[in-house]
């Protein structure tokens, strides 16, 4: 049976603004995003290209470009931008009242 | 049948609401009794600013009076607290005692969240919520107190306009780098800064607060770098939590508020919720049209008609501050699935972005023209399709909706003679079109040069080329021009000279008045904005990390597998016993797996895990290493060979000026990496003639070379000039540094640079012209005090940007 949890994460302001955190979940590492307009998402931390970490990556709009190789990746929809292709897993997250970010993981 | 007995507890918007809609619907269906805590009934809490700032007196925002309530025959019990609620009897226990109820509803709104700073419940700090808080305000103000005010969301702004209007100076404290960054993007978020700026409100964006401190009463807050900031009165409005306590005790269904479903029943079918201290489909309401909402269908529930329900929509949001024009709806943060259409007029401080999605129009922000806010507002929510022909003058507004789109060319042509095209110079249409005439123009330059029309802030750029294809036909050609990145029109020269000219001094600054298409760049210009600001403005600029490439926000080069190679500063090469030791004891600690030299005599240390980046660098930085930036569009390396202390060929002492160059360049930023290196001979053993900046040492004195490479081009350098004086070769290639970092466009090397501008004009500039060099030499020396701190030790042990090296920890 597959069962799923809301994790506390961080508090938002624990994510810069333009910027992200990393946090391992089992065997995966999964980069948290708070972007310019204050929406925070959530991706598995590894391009489909070559694997690189997109935690590191410039922020822009809800793009990340990757620090290896500048493969823009959609925040919302995991998938490459423009002439690339490759998609990474997105999680769902939210920010709840107490400024808390909260990230639904599935086990099972 | 007896009447039925309701019960309300809190008397706030969404209660006065209900009553009002109940008593139009059925004024006998219900013997209404009314708790509230604050010793009131109704008054119009929004318009709570006003009264603060004196523009309105509180009489004015009642709208229901004792007058009211007795025609109506509601029992008031203000002033009064619920202390519980018994559901098994369906009494609600007052503080002067119990009042029998068929239906209850609970409209206990919200409560202010007060950080818990040290210091928080001194007499003097307030929160800003109801009449009470205002009351106490203004009885605090005294022109030229001082107020600090935490918190710069809507409230906060609201409550810091009211006070500065009072005589008050106001500080306001800020943890997010935009004000209202919640409903606002960064843009708007700069021009609503910079109008509360010039309204005497001192705005601190980025700043965490850690005390307020004082002696029995409040005397300042102090932030966590230690500044301190008298204040005689310390506003809290950092947001407002659902007031659920009387339900949560109750044992109601509680989330983060009382949970309902569609027609505002709470999970006992007796009892009711509205306003803010409900939660609906896990949202949360603060603004007063969903509450109103509410309200209405609550009172429709509870006279029998149990058809409509609450659907969760949209909200939008004005700001109360009298001459700040300012509105946002919808969702408006961007996507790729999103398009934006954005429209920028600097000089009347406008900004309007509109977001839409499959085509229809799903977010907007307007700021300094919001008259079509509403209109904007209604697309959202209706989520009507914009048809293309539509869409092309949306953001122009209802006005001209559904106009014929003008083509550049036909705008111009109809614009009369005397229309002004250039507002910084005031230039009219008539008035370049006589100069094209009168001189002959056929290009920009020449319009610019004759009339100054687009020589400031260059975005009629667009006009001026569009009146000279109406002028000259096909005999104009638009000049083809390298912008900077898709996100402007604009080439990396223009926006260097506009940052200089406009006084430009951050980011979102350079977006708005240089009519940025998009809202936050992207990965190409950023970067770059970023360089040009830290170029132009030293010492005032503050570095923005979140606009650099990885390398540079952790000060290390990130490998394939996501590790880091880290390589210290060795002055001109050069390295020591001690050195070695400490480098050698790093390695076996960390576990270091590759140790190699690099092309410019360093040694690079690869494979280090993030993490431990920072206690790599705390022992390298124990045995007096710096960063060795190898990492950085900056100065990397001073290559040298041993020179006339050892050679027996040797000239000069080329390690010792190496060295000099380098502890008098490093951490400087460029616009591209930099290399140097200083030979003691001809023989060139130190590869100097292919660096970036280059120093041939000969018997006579130092040939100064520069604009080599040796990358995906191999580029022998030339020669720019010789000197006798070693002082004189550090001037001259200081010289050339400078003039570099002024002028290279972003991701340009020296030699690009060079071949762009022409050697002629930089021998020109450094050689020819002493004074020019003298001054380019002591901008670098100025800039240089603010960029030689080592980024290393800032990290180690100065606790700079703590949250890179450390991943989130999952509390068990």
């Amino acid at each position: 049976m597959t069962t799923e949890t809301w994790i506390d994460l961080c508090g938002l302001a624990d994510i810069p603004l333009r910027g992200a955190r990393r946090v391992k979940l089992d065997e995966d590492e999964i980069a948290i995003f708070r972007t310019a307009s204050n929406t925070i998402y959530a991706i598995n931390n590894r391009c489909p290209h070559k694997g690189g970490p997109l935690s590191e990556g410039i922020v822009h709009d809800t793009g990340v470009t990757c620090p290896l190789h500048a493969l823009i990746i959609d925040l919302e929809t995991g998938q490459a931008r423009g002439a690339d292709t490759g998609c990474v897993r997105t999680y769902p997250v939210e920010v709840r009242e107490n400024q808390r970010v909260f990230l639904k993981a599935s086990a099972g | 049948m007896a009447q039925q007995k309701l019960v309300i507890i809190g008397a706030g918007m969404a209660a006065g609401r209900l009553l009002e809609h109940l008593f139009k619907v059925d004024p006998a269906a219900y013997e209404v009794t009314l708790f509230n805590a604050e010793p009131r009934g109704t008054y119009n809490r929004i318009m709570l600013s006003p009264v603060l700032s004196g523009e309105k007196s509180y009489g004015e925002i009642v709208t229901h009076d004792d007058a009211w309530y007795a025609e109506n025959k509601v029992a008031c019990r203000f002033g009064e607290r619920v202390v519980d609620i018994d559901r098994d009897r369906k009494v609600v226990i007052g503080e002067k005692g119990e009042v029998a109820y068929d239906r209850l509803v609970i409209a206990t709104g919200s409560n202010p969240f007060i950080i818990p700073l040290p210091g928080h419940d001194l007499p003097g700090v307030l929160a800003y919520r109801d009449a009470d808080d205002t009351d106490a305000m203004i009885a605090a103000c005294e022109p030229g107190a001082r107020a600090v005010v935490i918190g710069g969301g809507l409230l906060g702004l609201e409550a810091a306009a009211g006070l500065r209007l009072r005589g008050m100076d106001v500080t306001v404290l800020h943890l997010a780098p935009t004000l209202m960054e919640r409903q606002l993007d960064p843009s708007a978020g700069y021009l609503l800064e910079k109008e509360l700026s010039t309204r005497g409100i001192d705005i601190r964006t980025g700043v965490n607060s850690k005390e307020i401190f004082g002696d029995g009463k409040v005397e300042g807050v102090r932030l966590d770098d230690g500044t301190e900031i008298p204040a005689s009165l310390v506003v809290m409005a950092v947001g407002i939590r659902p007031n659920v306590a009387v339900g949560k005790q109750a044992g109601l269904d509680v989330g983060r508020g009382i949970k309902v479903d569609a027609r505002m029943q709470t999970s006992d079918p007796a009892i009711s919720s509205i306003g803010e201290c409900v939660e609906f489909e896990g949202n949360c309401y603060g603004l007063v049209a969903p509450l109103f909402e509410q309200a209405k269908i609550c009172a429709q529930a509870l006279t029998g008609d149990t058809e409509p329900a609450f659907i969760h929509t949209e909200t939008a949001t004005k700001l109360k501050v009298t001459g700040v024009d300012l509105y946002s709806a919808g969702d408006f943060a961007d996507g790729e699935d999103r398009d934006e259409v954005v429209f920028r007029d600097p000089a009347r401080g406008i900004y309007k972005r509109l977001v839409l999605k499959d085509g229809c129009l799903i977010g907007a922000v307007l700021y300094g023209e919001t008259s079509d806010g509403a209109w904007f507002f209604d697309k959202i929510k209706t989520g009507e399709p914009i048809a293309d022909d539509e869409r092309a003058t949306l953001i122009f507004g209802q006005s001209y909706a559904g106009g014929t789109p003008l083509d550049p060319m036909a705008a111009v042509a109809a614009l009369p003679d005397e229309a002004e095209i250039c507002g910084c110079n005031g230039v009219s249409k008539g008035q370049i079109l006589t100069a094209i005439d009168e001189n002959g123009l056929a290009d920009l330059e020449g319009v610019r040069a004759c009339t100054k029309a687009s020589s400031s802030c260059g975005t009629c750029t667009g006009l001026v080329e569009s009146l000279l294809a109406y002028k000259l036909g096909d005999a104009f050609v638009a000049p083809a021009k390298k912008t900077v990145c898709g996100c402007t029109d604009l080439g990396h020269d223009d926006v260097r000279r506009l940052i200089l000219s406009q006084e430009l001094k951050s980011i979102p600054a350079v977006m708005q008045e240089l009519g940025w298409k998009t809202s936050c760049g992207c990965a190409k210009c950023r970067p770059a904005l970023n360089y040009y600001l830290l170029a132009a403005w030293p010492g005032e600029y503050t570095d923005d990390g979140q606009s650099r490439f990885i390398n540079e926000r952790v000060h290390a080069n990130i490998q394939k597998d996501g590790t880091y190679s880290v390589v210290p500063r060795a002055w001109g090469g050069v390295t020591s016993a001690d050195e070695l030791r400490a480098i050698a004891d790093v390695v076996d600690k960390f576990k270091i797996p590759t140790v190699k030299y690099t092309g410019g005599q360093r040694i690079d240390m690869l494979g280090v895990k993030k993490e431990d980046l920072p206690a790599v660098w705390a022992d390298l930085n124990a045995a007096g290493m710096v960063s060795g930036h190898a990492y950085g569009k900056s100065l990397r390396t001073v290559k040298t060979c041993v020179g006339s202390d050892w050679c027996r060929v040797g000239t000069q002492d080329s390690t010792g000026l190496g060295i000099k160059l380098e502890k008098l360049m490093w951490g400087s930023w460029t616009p591209h990496k930099v290399k140097l290196a200083v030979s003691g001979c001809p023989r060139n053993c130190a590869e100097a003639t292919c660096k970036d900046i280059g120093v041939v040492c000969v018997d006579s004195g130092y040939e100064i070379h520069f604009a080599g490479a040796a990358g995906m081009e191999v580029r022998a350098t030339d020669l720019l000039t010789k000197v006798t004086t070693e002082d004189e070769a550090i001037e001259m290639c200081t010289a050339i540094l400078q003039l570099y970092r002024e002028r290279g466009f972003y991701l340009e090397r020296i030699y690009k640079w060079s071949a762009r501008v022409g050697i002629d004009k930089v021998r020109e500039q450094i050689v020819e012209d002493a004074e020019n060099r003298a001054a380019l030499v002591e901008r670098f020396r100025y800039s240089q005090q603010f960029s030689q701190s080592d980024p290393w030790a800032e990290r180690a042990t100065g606790g700079t940007d703590a949250h890179e090296f450390q991943p989130l920890e999952l509390a068990k």
